[in-house]
C-alpha cells in the first residue's frame, strides 16, 4: 500500500481518537472548577462530592487525552518530515509555546490538585483546578493557531525552500484562528456539558443520589444551553470566513459545482466527482447566499470555476477535496448542533416547570445525547481537514509532498497497527472505567454506592 | 554567543532536565518489582512520583516542540530516521501513564499486576532507548546529502549504542533508587537504599567502558580534547560523591549527587555534539549543524524571548510542587483500597 495513504490514515486515526478526549476535557475541566468554586463559596458538602465525582471521571479522560497527545508531538517528524522541514520555522512556534505555557501548567497543577486536597489551603487548591482548566483551553488556542496557519497561511515568506516567519503577530492574529478558536472551544463546552447532563440524567432516572445529580444537571444545562447557541453563531462566523478564505472548502461543504447567485442550500445530495456534478435535493432557495454573505442574492462560487482558477494559479492538478465526505460531515455537525440547542431549550423548560429530575423521556434522551457531541466534533474536524485537501498547507504544500520520503509502508503499517490496537484497548478500558464510576448504584452494589472511594479527598495511586 | 548556539544550549537544557527529572521516575518504575513486598509497598513506591511524573514528561514534549521550532531539520531527520525506537518509546510512555493513573482505579489483583508490568516495562524500555538514541546521535549515523537517515533499524543497534543504553538504564535506576530512599520510609526505604549501593559499582564500570569506547568510536575527543576537561571530571566527582553520601545515609545529598552526575554527564554528550546536532557517518559535509538545521533568525529570536520569559516561571511552580509533596511517604499514608 502507498505510504502516503497509510501515513494519512495513521494521522487521521490517531488525531480523531485524540480529539475524542480533548474537547471533553476542555468543558469538563471548567465544570469541575465551577463545582469546586461553589464548594469554596458555600461550604456545602454536596458540591465537594460533585467535585470529587466529576473530578474522578475528568482524570480518567484527561489521562487518555495526555497519552494520545504524546504521539501527536512526534508524529509530524516521524511520518511527515517533509512537512516538518517546510513548516517548522512557523508551525513549530505555537507547538513549542503550547508545551511551554499550557502543558507544564496542566501537568503540574493536575498533580497538585489530585494529591493536594489535604496539603494546600482551600483557596490555593481551588486555584489549581482553575489553572488546569485554563491551561487546557490555552493549549487548544495554541494548537488551533498552528492549524489555522495550515488552513490560511499568513505572516510568512518563501525562502530556502520553506515557509519562513515574517510576521509573528500576523500568525497569532490569523483571521482563520480567530474564527476557529471560539467555535472549537465552545464545542468543547457543549461536549463537557452534555457529558455531565447525560450521566446526571442516568443517575436521576434511577433516583440515585438525586440531590447531587440534580445540581450537576442544572450547572451542565446552563453551560450547554449557552454554549450550544454560541457554537451555532461562531460556526456561522467561521463558515462566512471560509467563503472568503477557503472558497473551495465551502463549495465542497455544499456540493456546489456551478457558481450560483442567489445560491440555494441543499439538505440532501448525491455527488458525482468524476463528472463534476451533484444531484442536490430539497434545495432551500437563497439560504446559502444568506449563510455565506448575510445577503439574499450574492453569488457563491462553485467548484468548477474554482478548479479552473486554481489550475491557472498552481498548475494542472485536482484541487477538489473529497466532496461526499465533506458535504455529509458538515450536515452531520450542523444537524447535531441544532439538536443540542433543542435539547437545551427542552431542558430549561423542564427546569422551569420543576420537572428536570422526573421527566423520564427527557432524561433518557439526555443519556443518549451524551454520545452525540463526539460525533459532531469528529464531523467538524473532518470538514476542516478533509476540506483542505489536496493541500496540507493551503496553496503552499500538497499533502503528498509532506510525507516522510524514507519511511516505507512497512514501518507505517507497524506503527499504524500498533496505535490502532493500543488505542482500541485504551478506548475499551476508558469506557469501562467511566461506565463503572458513573453508573447509578444497583441495590446492594456497594462498590458503586460508595460516593467515591476517597470522600476525604485524599487521592493516591 | 549567537542565536543558534543559544538555542542549542536551550534544547540541551530541556533534554538534560528531562533526563534529570524523568530519570528518577523511570528508575522508580524499574525498581517497582524489586523494592516492594506487597500491594501497599507498591503503592508507596508509585505514589512517590504520583504528583510529578506527568510534569516531568512535559520536559520531553517541550524539548520536542522546541526542536521542531528551532531546528526543524533536526526534528525531521531524527524522528523519521529513528522511527521504530521512537515508536517503542511512545508506546512505553503510553502504557506507563495508563499504569500509573488507572492502577488503583480497580481492585482486581490481576489488573494491578498488569499495571505493574506496564509501569515496569514502560519505564525500562525508554530508560534504555534514550541511551541508545543519544549514543547513536553522538557516534554518527548514516545521513545522506538530503539530510535524511539512510540506515535501517539495525544500524542503531551497534555495540557502542547498546552500551549507551546500559549506561542510561543503570544511571536512571540508581537515580530512582536514591530518590526512593529520599522519599519513603521503613522497609521500602531500606530496600531502595540497598539497591542503590549495589548498583553503584556496575554503574561506574559500564559508564567507564562507555566513556573509554567513546575515544575509539566517536570523535568526542577531537571535539573536547584528550583530557576531556571540566564537565566529565565533575560528573566523575558527582558519581564518587553518590557512594560517599549513600554510605553516610545522607539521602538528600545522595540525590543531589545523582542529579548532578546526570546533568554533567548528559551535558558532556551535548558538548561532544556541538556545533553539530546530528553526526553523519557518511560524509562530514552532511552533518546537521546548528546552522544548516536551524530555523530563520527571526523565529529563533521570537522563541528566545518566549523561552526566557516562561522557563523561569515553569521552574518556579514545578519546584514549588516538589516542595508541597516533600514529606516522606510510608505505608500508613496509603488509603485502604
Amino acid at each position: 500500500m502507498d505510504p502516503l495513504l497509510l501515513a494519512r490514515w495513521q494521522f487521521g486515526i490517531t488525531t480523531v481518537y485524540h480529539f475524542i478526549f480533548v474537547p471533553l476535557t476542555l468543558g469538563l475541566s471548567v465544570l469541575v472548577a465551577i463545582m469546586q468554586t461553589f464548594y469554596y463559596k458555600t461550604g456545602d458538602e454536596t458540591y465537594k462530592k460533585m467535585t470529587l465525582f466529576w473530578g474522578k471521571l475528568f482524570v480518567i479522560l484527561f489521562t487518555l487525552g495526555v497519552v494520545t497527545g504524546i504521539v501527536q508531538e512526534f508524529q509530524f517528524g516521524m511520518n511527515w518530515s517533509g512537512y516538518s522541514r517546510f513548516v517548522g520555522d512557523i508551525f513549530g512556534i505555537p507547538l513549542a509555546i503550547e508545551a511551554l505555557t499550557a502543558f507544564f501548567i496542566e501537568s503540574t497543577f493536575i498533580g497538585l490538585w489530585l494529591f493536594g486536597w489535604n496539603k494546600l489551603s482551600k483557596g490555593l487548591h481551588l486555584l489549581c483546578i482553575w489553572l488546569v482548566a485554563f491551561a487546557s483551553n490555552l493549549s487548544a488556542i495554541w494548537i488551533l493557531i498552528a492549524n489555522a496557519w495550515m488552513q490560511v497561511p499568513v505572516g510568512y515568506v518563501l525562502r530556502n525552500d520553506r515557509a519562513e516567519l515574517a510576521d509573528f503577530v500576523a500568525i497569532m492574529l490569523n483571521e482563520r484562528a480567530l474564527a476557529q478558536i471560539p467555535h472549537t472551544i465552545i464545542a468543547g463546552f457543549v461536549t463537557g456539558g452534555l457529558f455531565v447532563l447525560g450521566i446526571s440524567a442516568w443517575n436521576l432516572l434511577h433516583k440515585h443520589r438525586s440531590d447531587m445529580f440534580l445540581k450537576s444537571a442544572r450547572i451542565a444545562l446552563v453551560l450547554t444551553a449557552v454554549a450550544s447557541l454560541a457554537a451555532a453563531t461562531t460556526g456561522h462566523t467561521q463558515a462566512q470566513d471560509t467563503v472568503k478564505l477557503q472558497p473551495m472548502k465551502l463549495a465542497a461543504m455544499e456540493g456546489l459545482w456551478e457558481t450560483e447567485a442567489p445560491a440555494s442550500m441543499s439538505l440532501f445530495a448525491i455527488h458525482d466527482r468524476e463528472n463534476m456534478t451533484s444531484r442536490r435535493e430539497f434545495g432551500i432557495p437563497y439560504l446559502l447566499s444568506i449563510l455565506a454573505h448575510n445577503n439574499l442574492t450574492e453569488e457563491v462560487v462553485g467548484m468548477r470555476d474554482l478548479q479552473a482558477e486554481y489550475e491557472e494559479k498552481y498548475g494542472p492538478g485536482d484541487y477538489i477535496p473529497p466532496v461526499t465526505v465533506v458535504y455529509w460531515s458538515f450536515r452531520l455537525m450542523v444537524g447535531l448542533g441544532m439538536l443540542f440547542i433543542f435539547l437545551s431549550i427542552w431542558g430549561l423548560v423542564n427546569w422551569w416547570r420543576n420537572r428536570l429530575d422526573n421527566n423520564r423521556l427527557f432524561l433518557k434522551v439526555c443519556l443518549f445525547m451524551l454520545f452525540m457531541p463526539f460525533l459532531a466534533n469528529t464531523a467538524g474536524w473532518t470538514v476542516a481537514e478533509m476540506g483542505r485537501q489536496p493541500w496540507v498547507v493551503y496553496g503552499l504544500l500538497k499533502t503528498k509532498d509532506g510525507v516522510s520520503p524514507i519511511v516505507g509502508s512497512g514501518a507505517i503499517w507497524i506503527s499504524m497497527t500498533t496505535f490502532t490496537l493500543l488505542y482500541g484497548a485504551l478506548a475499551a478500558l476508558g469506557f469501562y472505567l467511566v461506565h463503572r464510576f458513573a453508573r447509578p448504584a444497583k441495590p446492594g452494589d456497594r462498590a458503586a454506592d460508595e460516593p467515591t472511594d476517597d470522600s476525604s479527598g485524599a487521592h493516591a495511586y | 554567543m549567537d542565536l543558534n548556539t543559544t538555542w542549542f544550549i536551550l534544547i540541551a537544557i530541556l533534554f538534560i532536565g528531562y533526563f534529570f527529572l524523568e530519570g528518577f521516575d523511570f528508575g522508580v518504575g524499574i525498581l517497582l518489582p524489586f523494592v516492594s513486598k506487597d500491594d501497599t509497598d507498591r503503592r508507596v513506591v508509585i505514589n512517590t512520583i504520583g504528583p510529578f511524573w506527568d510534569g516531568n514528561e512535559v520536559w520531553l514534549i517541550t524539548a520536542g516542540g522546541a526542536m521542531f521550532a528551532a531546528f526543524p531539520h533536526w526534528y525531521a531527520t531524527l524522528f523519521s530516521g529513528f522511527y521504530l525506537p521512537l515508536l517503542l518509546i511512545l508506546v512505553a510512555l503510553i502504557l506507563r501513564a495508563v499504569g500509573f493513573e488507572f492502577r488503583s482505579k480497580l481492585q482486581a489483583a490481576g489488573w494491578r499486576r498488569m499495571s505493574d508490568h506496564f509501569i515496569f516495562f514502560g519505564s525500562l524500555i525508554p530508560a534504555i532507548l534514550w541511551g541508545v538514541a543519544f549514543a547513536n546521535i553522538v557516534r554518527g549515523v548514516p545521513i545522506g546529502e538530503d539530510m535524511y537517515y539512510a540506515g535501517g533499524f539495525f544500524n542503531l543497534l551497534n555495540p557502542y549504542a547498546l552500551l549507551g543504553g546500559a549506561v542510561s538504564l543503570l544511571i536512571f535506576t540508581l537515580h530512582g533508587a536514591v530518590f526512593l530512599s529520599l522519599r519513603t520510609g521503613g522497609d521500602v526505604q531500606a530496600r531502595a537504599h540497598a539497591v542503590a549501593k549495589r548498583i553503584w559499582m556496575p554503574g561506574i564500570v559500564i559508564t567507564l567502558g562507555f566513556a573509554t569506547s567513546g575515544y575509539f568510536v566517536t570523535d568526542v575527543h577531537e571535539q573536547v580534547g584528550i583530557i576531556p576537561g571540566t564537565l566529565p571530571l565533575l560528573a566523575a566527582c558527582g558519581y564518587i560523591a553518590i557512594a560517599v553520601f549513600l554510605r553516610m545515609k545522607l539521602d538528600g545529598w545522595a540525590f543531589a549527587a545523582t542529579s548532578f552526575t546526570i546533568v554533567c554527564g548528559a551535558a558532556v554528550l551535548f558538548q561532544g555534539l556541538f556545533p553539530r546536532v546530528m553526526v553523519s557517518s557518511l560524509n562530514p559535509d552532511w552533518h546537521l549543524t546548528i546552522y544548516n538545521a536551524s530555523s530563520s533568525p527571526l523565529t529563533l529570536k521570537v522563541m528566545l524571548f518566549v523561552a526566557l520569559f516562561f522557563v523561569p516561571i515553569v521552574l518556579g511552580y514545578q519546584a514549588w510542587s516538589y516542595y508541597v509533596f516533600r514529606k516522606r511517604l510510608t505505608r500508613d499514608a496509603i488509603p485502604e483500597h
